[in-house]
């Protein structure tokens, strides 16, 4: 287990490694940063000059061992637009994407369970096929239309909901501000995360029917119901529990993906996140922040596999750890 | 009970406060960004303009008609012919509570001149002589005709608050790009507003300067609360549903929704910023010759672009000087006549057409990549076979700079509002050492149309002015230096019973303090 464990740790470490090479490699094809800092009609000589000042003009190995350099002292640059460390700058937005994607993961749990059991059990009831054909829906329309089109219903025909931003918020610690502690709060969070779930929801509550179905085909099941044991305890009890397991591999892994669908969810809502803060300084080209934000991303992937994996190996201890790490 | 009897008592004390115990009025405003920074020195633009209307004030400002308003100087003569003096307006404190004076007119000039986004404007200009207290006189190196459109950028800084230095010993009136300086941070102007709470990127809350000299603008609003919507959709749906009070701008594809629905009202106004492409003539020999050129200024179908495209939200163009410019000349109208076209290229040698790359951003300018395709299938039809490439502004302006297509698109608004603007970056021959014709893509150069410009800039007679810059508007237009398009307009939102329309102007800073609401 522990030589497994320093395995994935030397691994993550390389992967952050290329990452940060990669995400400094893609910067110089992001455009000039000074075109967004300097008005339309400064020269040429001025730009030049601040240029210089900003080290953009050292070659690319002087400007990455520099960058590398800072980054394992925990300085990963100066946000231009913000002016001030990209590190603090991405901590700050940090709590908002973590607590939309609790919600979302709130909204999944809640409902694909019951939706994806139900589903498995009466395969052929006009409800089941509803919520089939919804999934297949949910599936393919991409989240910003989904959340365009919620916002327009929901705000402006209906004026339920607010359109924008996170409401009001309850400071907790530190940078954490949360949205749970209000009922402003709690309207303003349910329309972003209800867009975020919508991508995943479908993809679960297929996930859940079908493995779902599979057991209930499997020989204990069908050895439990001839033993005469109440439906009910058969599906919910020892059914369901087999067919988890699975489902918490799948659902480590897409709390990542998640967190990369928060782009388009905070940027339609104005959800004052880290995935709207990173489209923001793509069109910026605030380079520092985007590269810190790619390194982040990169960490919080790494490290929610990683634990995926290790969790995967104390539940189901069938799985040979040594084996996976080789 | 309980709970009413504090209500009363809150009410009681709030009564005797203040005299007039009047309810607080709050708008809550969406534009698609917010100001970079606090330092209104920091950044030549839209957002730091807009804030700096809000927070600082000038000493003479833009009226709806582009006329000269006085704002913080009362008024202005020419004493030479390089001297306007300038008398301030007495009685103005700053937000700290120092009260105005040509002191501080003095100093913010010199900060304006090491400004890299400002000493462009301000090069003409040697210095600010202070006279007394209250009087000023500032000078050029030579006779200019610009002093009062500079002096619209002379938003007088609290020369004691911003001296000195910080607690960790930086000094106060530094100025720093893309940094963390003091003036980023804090602010004193004499504005109607000050800045009590700001978070980048996420809302900027004005509040009303009590201090405020100017008791006699019919403004009400004490408070404003400003968030930055980019997406258009959004920002537009913020304001249908009544989060928001006040929009800007509002997308063409919402306009009729903001102006159709109930309790929202679309406010637009003609805009001063030109879309116009650029025919580089180092690349291609045959836009060397001016009949090709006006083949495709015949080719390009103006009006078509502002009614289809632009969903009538653009004023058609020939020009790059719009109405109420000193340039300005009615007469040169948009020409559109593809037979014309045709004969043109024929009598120029080019019958069977050649191929060209254009190159145009696709998140510039309003419907930047669809205008671009609809003129490149418009050349189709003169034989002019285009190879079409759109990309972000980030990507585009370091390609611009390179030069790297045969027809480029650029939009220019004049920092100074003045046509000389236009020429000297867009078609002035290009000439590094004095920065003209630094955005001039297409290689133009007419030393005539230069030398009309020189001359306009030394005449400080308005009407001879006038007279100059039309002449050089004609000649560019005569020789279809580049290709206009049209001039984008304007258009905010707002809630009814928020009088926006007598705030908003061509130059797209409202001026807030002015704002009435019911």
């Amino acid at each position: 287990m522990l030589a497994y464990l320093v395995k994935r740790v030397f691994q993550a470490i390389a992967v952050m490694f290329a990452i940060s090479l990669i995400g400094f490699a893609i910067q110089d094809n992001l455009g000039d940063p000074l075109r967004e800092l300097v008005g339309q009609s400064v020269s040429e000589e001025v730009r030049q000059q601040l240029r210089d000042e900003l080290g953009l003009n050292d070659s690319f190995v002087t400007q990455y061992v520099r960058f590398l350099g800072n980054a394992l002292q925990g300085d990963l640059g100066t946000s231009y637009f913000f002016k001030e460390p990209a590190l603090d700058v991405i901590l700050k937005k940090l709590p908002a994407t973590l607590e939309l994607v609790m919600g979302a993961t709130l909204i999944i749990v809640g409902l694909s369970v019951p939706l994806g059991v139900y589903t498995a059990i009466k395969p052929n009831t006009i409800l089941s096929r509803l919520i089939m054909g919804i999934s297949i829906v949910g599936i393919s329309v991409p989240v910003f239309l989904t959340a365009i089109l919620m916002i327009f219903v929901f705000s402006v025909e209906l004026g339920w909901f607010p359109s924008y931003g996170r409401g009001d918020v309850v400071h907790v610690f530190g940078y954490w501000d949360t949205n749970f502690a209000t009922a402003d709060g709690w309207v303003h969070i349910l329309l972003p995360s209800v867009a975020l779930a919508s991508i995943m929801l479908p993809l679960f509550v297929r996930l859940i029917r079908a493995e779902m179905m599979e057991v209930l085909q499997s020989e204990y099941v069908k050895y439990a119901r001839a033993k005469g044991i109440r439906p009910y305890r058969i599906y919910f009890i020892h059914a369901l529990k087999n067919t988890l397991l699975p489902v918490i591999t799948v659902g480590g892994v897409q709390i990542g993906t998640m967190v990369a669908y928060t782009i388009l969810t905070e940027t339609v809502f104005q959800w004052p996140g880290m995935g709207f803060m990173f489209l923001e300084a793509v069109n910026r080209v605030d380079t520092p922040l985007i590269v810190a934000y790619l390194i982040i991303v990169g960490f919080i992937f790494v490290v929610t596999n990683t634990i995926v994996d290790l969790i995967y190996g104390l539940v189901n201890p069938t799985v040979n750890i040594a084996r996976m790490g080789a | 009970m309980k709970h009413f009897a504090s209500t009363l008592a809150v009410a009681t004390l709030t009564a005797t406060l203040s005299t007039a115990a009047m309810a607080e009025v709050t708008i809550k405003v969406a534009y698609d960004a917010d100001p970079v920074s606090l330092d209104p020195h920091e950044q030549l633009s839209g957002g730091t303009l807009q804030l700096s209307h809000m927070v600082f004030d000038p000493l003479v400002r833009w009226t709806k008609d582009l006329q000269f308003a006085p704002r913080l100087a009362e008024s202005w003569e020419q004493i030479d012919d390089t001297t306007m003096r300038f008398k301030l307006r007495d009685g103005v404190t700053f937000h700290s509570g120092n009260a105005l004076t040509s002191a501080d007119v003095d100093w913010t000039f010199d900060r304006l001149k090491a400004s890299p986004d400002f000493k462009g404007i301000f090069a003409p200009f040697t210095d600010v002589e202070v006279v007394d207290e209250l009087t000023f006189d500032l000078k050029t190196s030579e006779p200019y005709p610009l002093v009062l459109h500079t002096a619209t950028y002379i938003f007088p800084m609290d020369s004691q608050f911003y001296s000195g230095t910080t607690e960790d010993g930086k000094d106060k009136a530094e100025l720093v790009k893309h940094g963390d300086s003091f003036a980023s941070r804090n602010l004193s102007g004499t504005g109607p507003f000050t800045v009590t709470e700001r978070e980048q990127g996420v809302k900027v809350i004005f509040d009303r300067f009590d201090g405020y000299w100017d008791t006699a603008s019919e403004g009400n609003v004490d408070k404003i609360i400003l968030t930055p919507i980019k997406e258009d959709p959004t920002r537009v749906a913020a304001l249908l549903a009544g989060d928001v009070d006040f929009i800007a701008p509002v997308p063409p594809t919402d306009l009729k929704r903001v102006e159709e629905h109930d309790g929202t009202t679309l406010i637009t106004e003609p805009g001063t910023r030109i879309i116009t492409f650029q025919l580089n003539q180092n690349r291609v020999e045959a836009f060397k010759d001016a009949r090709v050129r006006k083949a495709i200024d015949y080719a390009v179908n103006n009006a078509g672009i502002v009614d289809r495209i632009m969903r009538g939200f653009g004023t058609v163009g020939a020009q790059a000087s719009p109405a109420g410019y000193l340039g300005y000349d009615e007469s040169l109208t948009p020409r559109f006549d593809v037979e014309k076209a045709k004969a043109l290229m024929a009598e120029a040698g080019y019958a069977d057409g050649f191929s060209v790359t254009m190159m145009a951003p696709n998140n510039r300018y309003v419907n930047d990549d669809k205008i671009a395709q609809a003129v490149a299938s418009m050349l189709a039809k003169i034989n002019i076979k285009v190879d079409l490439q759109t990309m972000p502004k980030a990507q585009y302006w370091p390609t611009f700079d390179e030069r790297a297509a045969d027809m480029m698109m650029i939009g220019w608004h004049a920092d100074t509002e003045d046509s000389a603007n236009f020429h000297q970056f867009l078609t002035h021959c290009p000439d590094e050492a004095t920065g003209n014709g630094q955005y001039n893509s297409g290689n133009y150069c007419n030393p005539e149309a230069d030398a009309l410009m020189a001359e306009a800039n030394a005449t400080t007679d308005q009407t001879k002015r006038g007279e100059l810059l039309r002449k050089l508007e004609g000649i560019l237009y005569e020789e279809a230096a580049f290709i206009p398009l049209h001039w984008q307009n304007l258009a905010w939102g707002a809630r009814d019973g928020v009088h926006a329309e007598k705030i908003v102007n061509a130059l797209n800073f409202p001026y807030f303090g002015d704002l009435k609401v019911d």
